[in-house]
This record gives structure tokens, C-alpha cells and sequence, in this order.
């Protein structure tokens, strides 16, 4: 049995069920991490002092400049699909995915680092928030990064049965991996910077 | 939205352009924290940047400055529902939950004439 709406648009939304649903999911989304924002906010506020400069500004900055050239190879590696370029697609769906494990890798070392100095969860509540609100981006980063695995690898093969599927799995995984961004964007400030 | 090459090629340029103008901002965000503003001042500078750069991954990235009203729906939902949520930490501050009342002791034995 084929589902249906997964490439032509539904007569009542004009949308696949695939982007609807894309959409909804990261609605949910905003509200998870707008809560662990507003969780910030409370605890800020509720503080006598707040630590500065324990984190590395530089580190943080060049993880941001890693996710934004990440997200534009994501919307590359769809828009090559779109030109019919499948080698482009797969040149920067393995770049996103290459930048995304080089963004954990120095989360790794970023965080081995305070560990290394005491600094952990329990040493005050800046870095319980700073661990909450940066590990579950974390853990967000390698989701996208396994959803990319499968459509660098075994997915792959849904672009000769059916293409109009495959460009919108990837248009798709786009819309989640620009929000993983888009997180970020506003994490790098509150975190690092205030 | 695209439904066309031609579309596609001219947005392609427009997504390198985007991509350059996110790490300029980057850079002024980095540049803005060097400067020792107030913090209220500093939150507003940092924010009004952070919510440009978001705009710009949202409606060009995502492809939002052409999607259907289902998708601006559901959005316009949850940031109705998010604003609650960011307003929630304001409620925790009107009222007294949690603050002792001090009562001071009354002045010794008088009552005052009427």
C-alpha cells in the first residue's frame, strides 16, 4: 500500500505530509528549548552574582561559524538534488555531515576540558544550565547526524525508485538541521557572551 | 517556492550570500561583547542581532518567506504559546510566595485617641 501525499501536495493544505509534519515536530521543538530558555531566564534573574568568562568565547564562535557553513551546505546538498545534480548533492550532504562531527568534537574537548578543571554540572548552577541547555543541542546535532548517515548510505537508493521522495526526505532533514542551527545562533550569546 | 531550475540557480547565489552575511554577524556579535555596555544594554544589543540572524536562516534557509499558511499557522501558534513561556520567569516575581512578612511589634500599650 503507498502512502499517499508523500511527494504531491494534499488538496486541503498544499503541503506534503512529510513537510506538515517536518513543521509540527519543530514546533514541538521551540517549546522545548524555549522552555530550557525560559529555565535560564528564572535562574539569571534569581542570582546575586553570575558567572563570566568561563567559557571559551573563541571555541564558541568558531562552533558557530561550523554550524552556519553546515547549514548552508544542508540547503546546497537540497537545491543540487532540485538541479538534478546527484555527485553536488552528495559532495555537500557528507560536508554537512563532516562539519556537524567536527562541532561535537570540539563540544568533546570543550567539555573535557571543564571536567578536567572540576567544573562540572553540580559546580554551580551557570554550568548546570550551560551543560542542560548545550547537551541536549549536543544530542540534537547527532540525531541529524544519524538521520544524514542513513541518507548518505542505505537511504540513498530511494533517489532512483522514486526522486521526488528522496529530494523531500532531504528538504526535510534540512528544515531540522537549520533549526539545530538556528538553536545555536541564539545559544552562542546567552552562553558565552552575557 | 521553487519549481523551477532557474529558480533554484538564482537562489543558490543567495545562499552563499546569506551564509557570508550570518559570519559577519557572528563577528559583530563578538565585536558588540567586547564593548562593556550595561547588561540591560548588552541583552538588547545581543538579542536584536541573534533574532536578525535567525530571521535570516528562517526565511531563506528554511524557504518560510514562501511557505504555506498551514506552516505560518502553526508557527504563529507557537509563538503565541512561547511568549507565555518566556513570560512565565515575570510571574514568579509579582507575588509573595516564599517572602517573609515582617510585622513590626505594636508601640507599648497605647491605643490612639479618637
Amino acid at each position: 500500500m503507498n502512502i499517499p501525499y508523500t511527494v504531491e501536495a494534499r488538496p486541503d493544505t498544499g503541503l506534503s505530509n512529510g513537510k506538515l509534519g517536518i513543521w509540527l515536530f519543530l514546533a514541538s521543538e521551540v517549546m522545548l528549548f524555549g522552555a530550557l530558555f525560559s529555565t535560564y531566564i528564572i535562574l539569571r534573574t534569581g542570582s546575586t552574582t553570575w558567572p563570566h568568562g568561563e567559557l571559551s568565547v573563541w571555541l564558541g564562535m568558531a562552533n558557530t561559524f561550523i554550524l552556519i557553513g553546515s547549514s548552508v551546505t544542508m540547503v546546497m546538498a537540497w537545491a543540487s538534488l532540485k538541479l538534478n545534480d546527484w555527485g553536488k548533492h552528495r559532495l555537500y550532504l557528507i560536508l554537512t555531515f563532516v562539519l556537524a562531527g567536527i562541532f561535537l568534537v570540539n563540544k568533546y574537548f570543550e567539555y573535557a576540558d571543564h571536567f578536567a578543571r572540576g567544573e562540572t554540572p553540580a559546580h554551580n548552577t551557570f554550568l548546570a544550565i550551560y551543560y542542560t541547555l548545550t547537551g541536549l543541542h549536543g544530542l540534537h546535532i547527532l540525531g541529524g547526524m544519524i538521520v544524514m548517515a542513513y541518507l548518505i548510505g542505505p537511504g540513498a537508493g530511494l533517489w532512483k525508485r522514486n526522486p521526488g521522495q528522496f529530494t523531500n526526505r532531504i528538504e526535510f532533514t534540512g528544515l531540522y538541521w537549520h533549526f539545530v542551527d538556528l538553536v545555536w545562533i541564539f545559544l552562542f550569546p546567552v552562553l558565552y557572551l552575557l | 517556492m521553487h519549481s523551477d531550475s532557474s529558480d533554484i540557480r538564482k537562489s543558490v547565489r543567495k545562499y552563499f550570500m546569506i551564509g557570508a552575511v550570518l559570519y559577519a554577524f557572528t563577528v559583530i556579535t563578538v565585536a558588540a561583547n567586547q564593548v562593556q555596555l550595561a547588561l540591560p544594554f548588552a541583552v538588547t544589543v545581543a538579542l536584536i542581532i541573534a533574532v536578525s540572524k535567525g530571521s535570516m536562516v528562517a526565511s531563506v534557509f528554511m524557504h518560510l518567506s514562501h511557505e504555506k499558511r498551514w506552516v505560518y499557522g502553526a508557527l504563529l501558534l507557537t509563538v503565541a504559546f512561547f511568549l507565555v513561556l518566556m513570560a512565565v520567569p515575570i510571574f514568579t516575581t509579582m507575588d509573595t510566595i516564599g517572602t517573609p512578612i515582617v510585622r513590626e511589634a505594636p508601640a507599648g500599650g497605647g491605643h490612639e485617641g479618637h
